[in-house]
């Protein structure tokens, strides 16, 4: 496998929002506007990048009964770091996100790659790795976060472009995101995945 | 009257499915037959309050006092992950019809995220129609029994929704989780109609 | 793949990850420690800059929740915290107010009210402009629907009426502080 191919598989092909249908809490609750949808995708790929990165540096010496325990551990030690990082950096932003970092823990995508990746791999594969799949996470996150804000509130990465008037209300709440996220879904089965 | 409150936030007002956006990979991956769905919620019911009683008392005795609070999110989902481990072990043991009715649902619910979300937000979060703001031991039960019964629902319902969704032909594109997600939408939308009940 | 298990290196990975783990987080908590503690006190500054005049110096009260501001000797002013039931949820108002008083100012510090409808208590300039040099004992504190002079947002009459409660909340602690004072 091609380094390059590692990086783009994560894109479209094991792509974690519409194929793979990983870290969809995530996906549906922080999306109220591009720019949150991105941070939240930047944030997990934080925590995917360097938990792979731990993960396959000390996945030989782990005893395989306790594999899951210490690589959630691992895992939740970077999310407390981010955190940390977080509060200290982008306050406005560690408190929309909210719950929702803590929560990265528990995200699929996560553990998924740890499992699925990083313990049979190198280190610097497992990066790419990470990258790869954090980008396609990322997008997914941005787009759906776009198309919900500029329905929802008509404006782009908040640039407003309706001149004060209110957008369509219900895709910035609970049930645009399914709707949203459900028909992103539709064009993306018809377009992008090859059968 | 605050535990009235409670529940009926938990159940309908803030539905941790529809409106809090918790639990999702599960609501979407066991949803298929109905049976699996009771099955599911009554698991996610049983562990979702256990961890609720322990990482509460945890977070009260332990690591307030020591200061460490900011080892919370890897303490409780330790917790969290020894707890469903024992829990499996005890059923095996002690209830065997249970366990088999339980028993594979368990292990997936160690990543389910409503169970970590509704520890952190008992111990973290700020209700406004409770005194003080926090909630106290009985309250905290009371919001994560309350909010296991609100994911129960959700579930049962979608489950019912999809067994018709399978007898209808939809569009390729369309098939399976696509149409299930648009449908959720649809019930999230009838549950919007309970926001601002509980003042 | 990886190491056979034994009870020895189980437990030995398995504490040795936690010690590692909780000593990296141990570290880094006291390195970013000080950032975040100035991050949330330039939060509060910005807040309290927003509903009350020049101040030097502030001084938070825990037991009622509000900053006595001070410019030197002189008193500017108190900028009261207060947490009432929104529409959606908590909705966490900082009320200032002078000591003669008058409403200074007020702004959101949290809230989880409908976005477009509720969610306007922060930007709706009508409803945010009418706070500025409020004068209770002019005006009645209470939304025009009921009575009284407040101009509710458009379709958010119950916001508007948290919004109003919890600026009265904040001038009985206004009153209860200024009330003592005047009995020592």
């Amino acid at each position: 496998m091609s380094k390059f191919k590692l990086l783009t598989d994560g894109l479209v092909k094991n792509n974690p929002t519409f194929v793979l249908l990983l870290g969809m809490c995530p996906t549906l609750a922080t999306t109220t506007s591009a720019i949150n949808g991105l941070s939240m995708g930047l944030a997990t790929l934080f925590v995917l990048v360097l938990s792979n990165m731990a993960i396959s540096a000390i996945a030989p010496v782990v005893p395989d009964k306790v594999h899951i325990p210490v690589y959630i551990v691992v895992i939740a030690t970077f999310v407390t770091l981010l955190q940390f990082l977080m509060q200290a950096y982008t306050p406005a932003m560690y408190e929309t996100l909210g719950l929702f970092i803590p929560l990265i823990v528990v995200n699929c995508i996560v553990l998924g790659r740890a499992e699925a990746f990083a313990n049979k791999h190198g280190v610097g594969e497992s990066a790419l790795d990470g990258i790869g799949v954090g980008l396609g996470f990322t997008c997914s996150l941005t787009v759906l976060g776009l198309v919900r804000e500029i329905l929802g509130s008509g404006s782009a990465f908040g640039y407003n472009f309706i001149g004060g008037h209110d957008g369509m209300l219900a895709f910035v709440m609970a049930p645009g995101a399914f709707l949203c996220l459900g028909y992103l879904m539709v064009l993306f089965n018809k377009y992008l995945k090859k059968n | 009257m605050e535990y009235f409150l409670i529940i009926i936030s938990a159940i309908f007002v803030n539905n941790i499915v529809l409106a809090q956006f918790l639990g999702i990979c599960p609501f979407l991956g066991v949803s298929n037959k109905l049976s699996t769905a009771s099955g599911m919620s009554m698991a996610v019911c049983f562990v979702i309050t256990l961890a609720t009683l322990v990482t509460y008392l945890i977070n009260k005795y332990l690591l307030v006092p020591f200061n460490i609070t900011f080892l919370q999110t890897i303490a409780f989902i330790l917790v969290i992950a020894a707890l469903v481990q024992m829990v499996e072990i005890v059923l095996k043991k002690v209830s065997p019809s249970l366990y088999q009715a339980l028993g594979i649902f368990l292990p997936l619910i160690t990543t389910n995220c409503a169970v970590l979300g509704v520890a952190i937000n008992v111990v973290t979060k700020e209700f406004a129609f409770v005194p003080g703001g926090m909630l106290n031991l009985g309250q905290a039960l009371v919001y994560a029994f309350a909010t296991s019964l609100g994911y129960g629902l959700a579930m049962v319902i979608f489950a019912g929704i999809r067994e018709h969704l399978a007898l209808n032909n939809v569009p390729k594109a369309f098939k399976g989780v696509p149409i299930a997600i648009i449908s959720v939408g649809i019930l999230a939308l009838a549950f919007m109609g309970f926001s601002g009940m509980v003042k | 793949m990886a190491v056979k298990s034994n009870l020895t290196n189980m437990v030995l990975v398995l504490g040795l990850t936690c010690l590692l783990c909780s000593a990296v987080l141990g570290g880094a908590y006291v390195l970013t420690k000080e950032p975040i503690d100035k991050a949330a006190a330039e939060k509060t500054n910005r807040a309290i800059s927003q509903v009350l005049p020049h101040f030097t110096e502030v001084e938070y009260n825990e037991a009622d929740h509000y900053y006595k501001a001070t410019d030197g000797d002189q008193l500017v002013g108190y900028a009261i915290e207060s947490t009432v039931v929104g529409f959606g949820g908590p909705l966490s108002l900082i009320v200032g107010v002078t000591p003669d008083g008058v409403v200074y100012n007020t702004s959101v510090l949290s809230h989880a009210e409908t976005p477009g409808l509720g969610a306007k208590c922060t930007t709706d300039e009508k409803f945010m402009g009418q706070w500025k040099g409020f004068n209770p004992s002019i005006k009645k504190l209470s939304v025009k629907k009921d009575g009284g002079d407040v101009d509710a947002i458009t379709a958010s009459t119950i916001t508007s009426r948290a919004y109003t409660q919890a600026v009265e909340n904040a001038l009985n602690v206004f009153n209860k502080l200024e009330g003592g004072q005047d009995n020592e």
